[in-house]
């Protein structure tokens, strides 16, 4: 029998998930064997992930600073999974005590560890929904009391859409998500790709299927692909870029070569 | 006391510029292994307060390790967590510190306390990284615990919703395994079956064959638990615990698992035992009588036409019954009175139409059928006949009454498949006609002959109409002829029906059908438009041979319709005719005894100019007297008189009688028309005689309009 709509997925953490994967390649402990254990197989075709991971968070501090810099003071970031150290709500919170962050990821270990973290902090909070349904997502309590539609808001997608297939309709959602927000609001991107990457595509392809295998496929678009995201949004400079050429704060060739693996970009609603 | 570092913090290459340095080679040789998100030279802002805890114990007086131990934990803290972080920095202080911050120490000592510093650094950093790991650990266990928990509840939640609905449901809903064992049943289910939960749950499935199971169920069923079918819908019938019937719509589904295995059976089943019981008896009431119990019209016709349309050899035998004189007992002891009469005769024919493929019904009214199939219906026919005689023999005891109630019975037999029921019902109604005509209480058999007859004039009269609609009708026209000097003086309008199956038809065979059916009104008006029509047609050819007349005939009910006047006078209008030119015949035997109300109308015509002739004239019992004050100017001999002429020799007391007539008629200043005239002699013996105009064989028959037209241009000539 199918499961209703309105009944929630259950728990199985014999299952690898995204988010905990993730939580090991940046040396968390926030993970069981069957995470690390998918973990290490991805990284034995691509050793250099980590490094992926790490030129990705740094890309997400820099543009949250940028988005402060900018004056937005909501953030609603999408796919957030395990907040472990460095999270948008103290990058954001650090510059602007008042900065409101909303936390969203369809993983329920995700959404109660997050929970657990932002215990007392009244300006952020974690809704369980999916990005393949913005409308949850722009519906929930939570969302009505940490975020102003009326003002911008900067929408943080980072290493997400590749987790979403063609056939969910990834363009549409981050359309629909974009009709939400407030003219002025900024779109923060990174996505992966198998350009830029410092191994052949069949290597890079090896890890695609570890992903495929624990039935969270990892989708690789082209920057063009990725460019469309921005679809009624105008980039800021430098563009759709390799992370770590997104407004460097370090010298761009001091960077491991994996860090240049995927695109990364910002951009403002007109 | 905390050692005095060597040199001056401004000063080049004084201690603060040398632990400066000191953090840098370290932060270049942690920063590639860690994750953090930091950017090197916030490393390196990091590790500069370590690195000064590590110099100022380096000199500590008493030596103390401890703060090595606390920058191993503060390298766990800024996410420097790869042993790699580890070692490198564990490299970094064995190569730079001495040599960065040893200054003037005794080199024994300070290489001997630098390697302890490095041990409790490399302590500091694992019971840091255990303590962090343990912590993440714990952290994550109890978020996927309290997701769980949460997702538990709420599937609690879901579950506790679907045993709501499961049993809230006014539906009957069952869950078995594939064995057929009853597992669930909900509440509802249980009461369809009485109330009682062991009725139900801990069966089997296969204990409830019922003797009503329509064949495929179970078929179904078997195709359903072996996995051929996902599903089957059945009306089905189930005893109930009290060994009452249960009956219901059931929708059976298969359960699968989520690799599709199937699990179990799930069971709806709606309770129909009500509304299959309100059908039977909405059935029970569509198909019989309400007043004696019989089955009624609608279910014999349905019994007639299954039995007439099977093959096979059957034959039919119907009797049909219609009581003697029921009006009359209606009429004086009441309807009330008649109804139990009615009751009475319907439970004797029940009694006596008792055999196997016999059947009673009451079509209405006072008329009853019984019907018989078998072989030898013929003769079992007849007996049934004469069992409902004899039924209706014994006289019926109403209100302290003994009524005498008779019966006549017309009897139809024959094969089946060669008649419909209601051809086959039509003739047995015209027989039992002939029974009651021969004076009622017998029966008749039905006769083809005589049913021919009254088919054909059943049939004429229900075809009338249409045959107006599609001009069926068409006029012929019999000349008038001026006896004095043999010209044409006008034509008689009759009207004939070209029938498509029977050709021909004279209005003798039409005309009274049409009388009494009221079609007269509408048929008659057509017949004056068009003889109108064509008179005018005449009149406007042959202006100069003197105005031809029409004369057209009035029926009875024509006469008394209040329309008369009016229809006249517009078709003499549309057709711009002299009313002078019109004769409307009128039989003797509508105005007898007509009084001025009927004389009105032909009154005012006549004031028009419209000459009326009394067709006719002689049948009736004329009162001569009466012709004084009737609007005639006509008279129309009927066709006896002249074939009382043809004789030889011709009874001189007819002569005188038509001579009377004549001479009466003419000094009322009527015209006198003979009819019939055959022969030359009569034309001639009739002219002595003074009649005015004749018409007959002798001039011309009726024929097309045309024939009139030609003989008017032989008289012109």
């Amino acid at each position: 029998m199918e499961r209703p709509a309105w009944a929630p997925p259950g728990i199985d953490i014999s299952v690898p998930s995204v988010s905990r994967i993730y939580d090991y390649y940046l040396g968390g402990s926030h993970n069981f064997e069957v995470d690390r254990e998918a973990a290490r197989k991805a990284m034995e075709f691509v050793p250099g992930l980590p490094k992926v991971m790490q030129a990705n968070r740094a890309f997400m501090r820099r543009a949250v600073r940028y988005a402060v810099d900018e004056g937005i003071t909501q953030f609603l970031d999408i796919g957030s999974g395990i907040p472990t150290f460095g999270n948008v709500h103290e990058v954001a919170q650090s510059a602007d005590p008042a900065a409101r962050v909303l936390y969203v990821d369809h993983d329920p270990v995700a959404v109660a560890h997050s929970r657990a973290v932002l215990e007392g902090n009244e300006n952020a909070g974690v809704v369980a929904a999916d990005l393949r349904k913005p409308q949850d997502i722009l519906d929930s309590p939570e969302a009505g009391r940490l975020l102003d539609p009326d003002r911008p808001v900067a929408l943080l997608l980072v290493s997400v859409l590749h987790f979403v297939e063609d056939a969910d309709e990834p363009h549409r959602a981050v359309a629909e998500l974009r009709d939400a927000l407030a003219p002025g609001s900024l779109l923060i991107i990174s996505h992966a790709a198998y350009e830029g990457m410092p191994l052949p595509q069949e290597r890079v392809g090896g890890a695609v299927g570890v992903y495929r295998d624990i039935r969270n496929p990892l989708v690789m678009r082209t920057r063009a692909e990725i460019a469309r995201f921005f679809d009624g949004f105008a980039l800021v400079d430098p563009g759709l870029v390799k992370m770590p050429e997104w407004r460097p704060e370090n010298p761009v060739d001091q960077e491991d070569p994996y860090a240049f693996s995927g695109f990364a970009g910002v951009g403002r609603k007109a | 006391m905390p050692a005095q570092a060597p040199g001056s913090a401004a000063e080049p290459d004084g201690l603060e510029d040398r632990l400066q340095r000191f953090a840098t080679i370290w932060s270049r040789a942690v920063f590639p292994v860690t994750a953090t998100s930091l950017t090197r030279p916030e490393i390196e802002r990091h590790l500069l307060p370590l690195a000064r805890d590590l110099s100022d114990a380096l000199h500590g007086r008493p030596f103390d390790p401890a703060p090595a131990h606390r920058v191993g934990a503060a390298l766990v803290a800024a996410h420097c967590t790869d042993p790699d972080a580890l070692s490198r920095s564990l490299g970094v202080v064995d190569s730079y510190l001495v040599l960065y911050c040893g200054g003037d120490g005794e080199p024994e000592e300070l290489r001997a306390r630098c390697a302890r510093l490095q041990h409790a650094l490399a302590a500091g950093f694992a019971q840091a990284l255990r303590e962090r790991t343990l912590v993440e650990q714990e952290a994550i266990a109890r978020s996927a615990l309290v997701a769980r928990t949460f997702a538990e509840q709420a599937l609690h939640a879901t579950e506790a919703r679907f045993r709501a609905v499961f049993e809230g449901a006014a539906l009957g809903i069952g869950i078995a395994d594939l064995d057929g064992n009853v597992l669930e049943v909900n509440g509802a289910l249980t009461r369809m079956f009485g109330g009682l939960e062991h009725h139900v749950r801990g069966r089997k499935v296969s204990e409830w064959v019922h003797p009503e199971d329509a064949p495929h169920v179970w078929k179904l069923y078997g195709e359903l638990v072996r996995g051929e079918r996902d599903d089957f819908r059945v009306e089905k019938a189930f005893y109930r615990g009290d060994g009452t019937v249960l009956w219901t719509n059931l929708t059976v589904s298969l359960l699968r698992d989520a690799d599709g295995v199937p699990q179990y059976q799930l069971a709806l089943m709606e309770d129909t035992t009500e509304r299959r019981l309100l059908n039977l008896r909405l059935r029970y009431e569509a198909t019989h009588d309400a007043l004696t119990g019989l089955p009624n019209r609608t279910l014999f016709f349905e019994r007639l036409d299954k039995v007439l349309s099977s093959g096979d050899g059957t034959r039919f035998g119907l009797c049909y019954l219609d009581l003697d004189g029921f009006k009359a007992i209606n009429d004086s002891l009441g309807h009330a009175a008649g109804d139990r009469l009615l009751v009475e005769v319907a439970d004797r024919l029940q009694s006596v139409a008792t055999r196997p493929g016999e059947m009673v019904a009451r079509l209405g009214g006072d008329e009853f059928v019984a019907l018989t199939t078998g072989t030898d219906t013929e003769q079992q026919a007849d007996e049934l006949a004469h069992r409902i005689l004899g039924a209706l023999a014994t006289p019926v005891r109403l209100d302290g009454r003994e009524l005498t109630v008779r019966g006549s019975v017309g009897i139809v037999e024959g094969p089946a498949g060669e008649r419909g029921p209601a051809e086959v019902l039509r003739s047995a109604d015209i027989t039992m006609y002939r029974a009651k005509a021969a004076g009622g209480n017998r029966f008749e058999r039905a006769d083809p002959e005589a049913d021919a007859r009254a088919i054909t004039r059943h049939g004429l009269t229900t075809a009338l109409p249409a045959a107006l609609d599609r001009g069926e009708f068409f006029i012929e026209y019999q000349p008038l002829v001026h006896l004095g000097d043999g010209s044409v003086h006008g034509a008689e309008a009759l009207v004939r029906w070209c029938h498509p199956q029977h050709g021909v038809l004279g209005p003798d065979r039409f005309i009274p059908l049409a009388e009494h059916t009221g079609l007269i009104v509408p048929l008659g008006r057509w017949v004056l438009q068009e003889a109108v029509r064509q008179a005018r047609f005449w009149n406007r050819s042959h202006a100069d041979g003197g105005p031809l007349r029409i004369n057209v005939n009035l029926s009875p009910t024509q006469l008394h319709h209040p329309n008369l006047v009016a229809d006249t006078v517009d078709v003499l209008e549309r057709s711009g005719l002299d009313p002078g030119a019109l004769c409307l015949e009128v039989t003797e035997s509508a105005l007898i005894g007509a009084d001025e109300d009927l004389l009105k109308p032909l009154r005012q015509l006549a004031d028009m100019g419209v000459d009326i002739a009394l067709d006719d004239f002689g049948t009736g019992y004329s009162n001569l007297a009466n012709l004084r004050r009737l609007p005639v100017s006509v008279l129309k001999l009927d066709r006896s008189f002249t074939q009382s002429m043809q004789q030889h020799p011709i009874d001189p007391v007819d002569l005188k009688i038509v001579e009377g007539i004549v001479s009466l008629a003419h000094s009322l200043e009527l015209a006198v028309t003979v009819e019939g005239v055959e022969t030359g002699a009569q034309a001639e013996q009739l002219r002595e005689l003074g009649c005015d105009t004749a018409q007959g064989w002798y001039y011309a028959r009726p024929g097309a309009p045309d024939r009139i037209h030609s003989l008017v241009l032989a008289d012109a000539v």
